[in-house]
C-alpha cells in the first residue's frame, strides 16, 4: 500500500500552485464573487495557454497525457486556492464526450477552442420538470429534412450566458420508454430562438435559464445517434472529475483557524484555546481526511482501469454531506459575527465562512443529489432491492 | 498510490480469516462470554504466528509493520475475536523500541499476553488495564518512568463489551525506561494502539453492514423485502460510505506510522476517533434494522453492539481523543502556536 499520490502528481502540484500565485490575484477571486460567475476569462485563458485545459489528453488530441493523479493535484491546488472553474468543469465534461463520440468534423472545429481557453459549453440537462429524473425532458427536438426545430426550457444553464454552446438534451421520440427517445445536440448559444435569463442563487453563483423558441440547428448539431442521447449523456458521466472532494473544506478550515488564533474571549483568552472550537475543529480535518481519502480511491480505481461508480458516489455523497456540516458547525463555533459577510471588515475569515455555508448547499443537490448516489451506492454497491419506478 | 494489498499482506488475512471463520464462530464468541478470552484461539494464533508478527525478526517475530498488524486487527474485529491482540501487539512493539529484549524473548517462549496501560499509574496500580485480566505483563507509566510490571492478573470486571479488563497492582515492577524518552515510548505505543483499534472497528463496522444488508434482502414486511425501502437501503449507503472511509483512514493511519510520515500522529486519533463513531452509528442503525429481534441476546447483532462501544472507550472518553487530535493539529492549548 501507498497512499501517496505520486513523484509526478507532486511536481505537477508545485507547478501548478506557482502557477495559481502568478494567475489568481485577489481582485480576481473578489471579481468573481461579485459576479457570482465562477469563471474568470484571463484566468481561463492562462489555463489553457499552459496547455492545462484537457491536461489528461493525449499528446495526439492537443493534451499532455497527466495522468489521473497529477490532475488530482491540479483541482486540489486550484479548490485550495479558490480558483474559479465552473467554467473549465462544465467544459470539460462535454469536451470529453464529444472527443469520444463527436464526429470528426465536430472535434476539428470545436476542440480546439476549448483547449485553447477561448470556448466554454454550457450543460442544458435539467428542466423545470425534470431534475433527478433527468431522462423526463420535455424540450423537443423535431426533424425537419436536414435540420431540426428545437422548442423548450433547461434551468440551471450555468454559464450558458458566457458560453458558445449549450450541450442540450431533447426529446425526439415521445411514443417510446423515456429513455430511448432522447437526442443531444451540441447548440451554438448565439442561434436565434434562444434566449437567457439570469437565476441567482443562495450561494452567490449566477446561473440561467434558458429558452428555445422554434430554434433551427442543422443536423450536424446532432451528437451521436437519434434517440441514442442517453448513451451519450451517460458517456459525458463517466468522465466526472478526479477526486479533489476535501480541498474546499480545507480552504474554509484554514480561515476558520487563522480566525480562531486571533480572536479573544469575553474573558480575553484566544478563540483557539476554548476546548468547543478545537473539537469543531478536530472533527472538520476529520472529514476533510476521509473525503479525500474516498476521493483518491476513486482516482486510483479510474487510473487503474476501473469505473469507479459505486466508489465515486461514495466520493461525491461524503464529500457533499461533509461539507455542509463543517461549514455549518464553523460558523455555529464562530457565535453571532460567524454571520458578518464578506466586505464587512469585522467578519471573520473575511466572510468566506458565512459564503461557504450557503455555497455549500447546493453540493447535495448538484452533480446526482445525495439521494441519487444513495440508490447507486445501495443498489449497485450493496444489492439492495429497488421500490421505485425506473 | 496503491490501495490494494501485497500478496504476503494478503496470504496473511485469508489465513487468519480462515482460522476466525473456524475458531471465533458467534457462539464460540458467546462461549468465552463475560470474560471475553479463548485460551485455544489465542494458542491457535500464537502457533500461526500472528501473536509475535510484529516483533522484529532478529527478536524472533516477523517483523511485520503496524499496517500489516492493522489489516488483521481488521478480521479481528470482523469476528469480534476473543483474544487481546491488539493490546499484546502494542506491548511488544513497545518493548521491543525499549530494547527489552529479554521480556520480548520470554514472552515469545511463553506464549503469554502482554498488554499495555492507557493511563498512568496511582497508587501503585494501573486502573482499567484492557486485557489486564488475562496478560501477565503489562507495561505503563509510572511517575515519569516506563514500566512492565508482572503482578498477578488482575479481577475481571463486568463489562458492556465483554472484553478482560482489570485494575493492577504495580509492585515489583520493572523499569525499562524513564523521563522524557520514556514518556516518547509510550506515547507511540498509544498511537499504535488507536491505530490498530481503528482497524478493528473498521473490521467490526464492515461485518455488521454486511449482517444487515443480508437481513434487509430477506426480511419481508408488507409483502416487499424490507431492504427495498429506502429508509433502509439510503441509511445502509450511508452506512457503506462512513465503513469504506473508516478503513481507509485506519489503513492510511497504519501505513503512515510505518513510513514515519511527520502526519501520523494526527492520522492516528483522527482514525479511532472517527472509526470509533462509525462503528457505532453503523452497529446501531444495523442493531435497529433486525427489529425486535435485534434486541434479543438470541441474535448475534447484540455481541457487535457491546463491543463497538467497548472497545471505543478502552482509551478515553471520544471527546479527550478529539482534543488530543486537535492538539496535534494547531498546537496544544495553552500553547506557543
Amino acid at each position: 500500500m501507498n497512499f501517496r499520490l505520486g513523484e509526478s502528481s507532486d511536481t505537477f502540484r508545485a507547478e501548478v500552485r506557482e502557477f495559481l500565485r502568478e494567475h489568481l490575484p485577489p481582485e480576481t477571486i473578489e471579481r468573481v464573487h461579485e459576479s457570482g460567475t465562477v469563471h474568470d476569462w484571463a484566468f481561463h485563458r492562462a489555463l489553457g495557454a499552459k496547455g492545462w485545459i484537457g491536461a489528461s489528453w493525449p499528446k495526439a488530441s492537443g493534451g499532455q497525457e497527466r495522468d489521473p493523479f497529477e490532475m488530482t493535484a491540479f483541482f486540489e491546488e486550484a479548490a485550495l486556492a479558490g480558483a474559479p472553474l465552473d467554467g473549465l468543469h462544465l467544459t470539460m465534461m462535454v469536451a470529453e464526450t464529444l472527443r469520444h463520440v463527436g464526429t470528426e468534423e465536430q472535434q476539428r472545429s470545436i476542440l480546439p477552442g476549448v483547449l485553447s481557453g477561448e470556448t466554454l459549453i454550457a450543460l442544458g440537462y435539467s428542466e423545470p420538470q425534470a431534475g433527478s429524473d433527468v431522462a423526463a425532458v420535455s424540450t423537443r427536438a423535431e426533424r425537419r429534412g436536414d435540420e431540426w426545430l428545437i422548442n423548450g426550457q433547461k434551468v440551471f444553464t450555468t454559464m450558458a450566458h458566457e458560453a458558445r454552446y449549450v450541450f442540450l438534451l431533447t426529446r425526439t421520440d415521445p411514443d417510446v420508454p423515456k429513455h430511448r427517445g432522447l437526442t443531444m445536440f451540441l447548440v451554438p448559444l448565439d442561434t436565434p430562438g434562444i434566449s437567457i435569463q439570469p437565476i441567482h442563487t443562495l450561494g452567490g453563483e449566477r446561473t440561467n435559464s434558458t429558452f428555445y423558441t422554434d430554434v433551427v440547428v442543422s443536423d450536424d448539431a446532432r451528437v451521436g445517434e437519434v434517440d441514442g442521447g442517453w448513451d451519450v449523456m451517460n458517456v459525458a458521466l463517466t468522465f466526472e472529475r478526479a477526486g479533489s472532494g476535501g480541498r474546499e473544506g480545507e480552504r474554509v478550515l484554514s480561515r476558520f483557524i487563522e480566525w480562531a488564533r486571533s480572536a479573544r474571549d469575553d474573558d480575553g483568552q484566544p478563540r483557539i484555546a476554548d476546548p468547543a472550537v478545537r473539537d469543531v475543529i478536530a472533527r472538520a480535518a476529520t472529514r476533510i481526511e476521509v473525503a479525500s481519502l474516498l476521493g483518491h480511491r476513486a482516482t486510483w480505481i479510474y487510473a487503474n482501469g476501473g469505473l469507479p461508480s459505486v466508489e465515486g458516489s461514495m466520493g461525491k455523497l461524503f464529500w457533499s454531506e461533509s461539507f455542509q456540516t463543517i461549514c455549518a458547525e464553523l460558523i455555529d463555533s464562530i457565535g453571532p459575527a460567524g454571520v458578518l459577510q464578506h466586505g464587512e471588515p469585522e467578519a471573520p475569515g473575511a466572510g468566506w465562512i458565512e459564503h461557504a455555508h450557503r455555497h455549500a448547499a447546493v453540493g447535495t443537490i448538484y452533480g446526482g443529489s445525495s439521494e441519487v448516489q444513495r440508490e447507486i451506492i445501495s443498489g449497485r454497491g450493496l444489492g439492495l432491492p429497488r421500490a421505485r419506478p425506473r | 498510490m496503491d490501495l490494494s494489498l501485497s500478496d504476503e499482506q494478503q496470504a496473511v488475512r485469508d489465513a487468519v480469516r480462515a482460522c476466525l471463520e473456524q475458531e471465533a464462530k458467534p457462539e464460540q464468541v458467546r462461549a468465552c462470554e463475560p470474560l471475553g478470552f479463548d485460551a485455544s484461539l489465542w494458542e491457535t494464533l500464537s502457533e500461526i504466528g500472528v501473536a509475535s508478527m510484529v516483533v522484529p525478526s532478529d527478536l524472533g517475530g516477523m517483523g511485520s509493520g503496524l499496517l500489516d498488524a492493522a489489516l488483521v486487527a481488521e478480521e479481528l474485529g470482523r469476528f469480534v475475536a476473543p483474544v487481546p491482540m491488539l493490546e499484546h501487539w502494542v506491548a511488544l512493539r513497545l518493548l521491543a523500541r525499549a530494547e527489552a529484549k529479554d521480556l520480548v524473548e520470554r514472552l515469545l517462549e511463553s506464549r503469554a499476553g502482554a498488554t499495555v496501560s492507557p493511563r498512568p499509574a496511582r497508587n501503585g496500580r494501573f486502573d482499567l488495564v484492557p486485557g489486564g485480566a488475562v496478560c501477565e505483563l503489562v507495561v505503563g507509566m509510572e511517575e515519569s518512568r516506563l514500566i512492565a510490571a508482572k503482578g498477578d492478573l488482575g479481577v475481571a470486571l463486568a463489562n458492556i463489551g465483554s472484553t478482560p479488563v482489570a485494575h493492577r497492582e504495580t509492585a515489583g515492577a520493572e523499569a525499562l525506561s524513564s523521563g522524557p524518552q520514556a514518556q516518547a515510548l509510550f506515547d507511540r505505543a498509544l498511537d499504535d494502539f488507536r491505530c490498530l483499534l481503528a482497524a478493528a472497528l473498521a473490521g467490526l463496522a464492515r461485518r455488521v453492514l454486511n449482517m444487515a444488508v443480508e437481513y434487509v434482502k430477506e426480511r419481508e414486511q408488507f409483502g416487499v423485502p424490507i431492504g427495498s425501502f429506502q429508509t433502509v437501503s439510503h441509511k445502509l449507503a450511508d452506512i457503506a460510505t462512513d465503513v469504506d472511509g473508516a478503513e481507509l483512514l485506519a489503513r492510511e493511519a497504519a501505513w503512515s506510522s510505518d513510513e514515519g510520515e511527520p502526519r501520523a500522529s494526527q492520522l492516528s486519533p483522527m482514525a479511532f476517533a472517527f472509526n470509533s463513531e462509525v462503528a457505532q452509528r453503523a452497529v446501531d442503525a444495523c442493531l435497529h434494522f433486525y427489529g425486535g429481534y435485534g434486541f434479543t441476546l438470541e441474535y448475534d447483532i447484540q455481541l457487535y453492539f457491546r463491543r463497538a462501544k467497548g472497545w471505543s472507550l478502552l482509551l478515553a472518553a471520544p471527546g479527550a481523543e478529539l482534543q488530543r487530535l486537535a492538539d496535534r493539529l494547531v498546537g496544544p492549548a495553552g500553547g506557543s502556536q
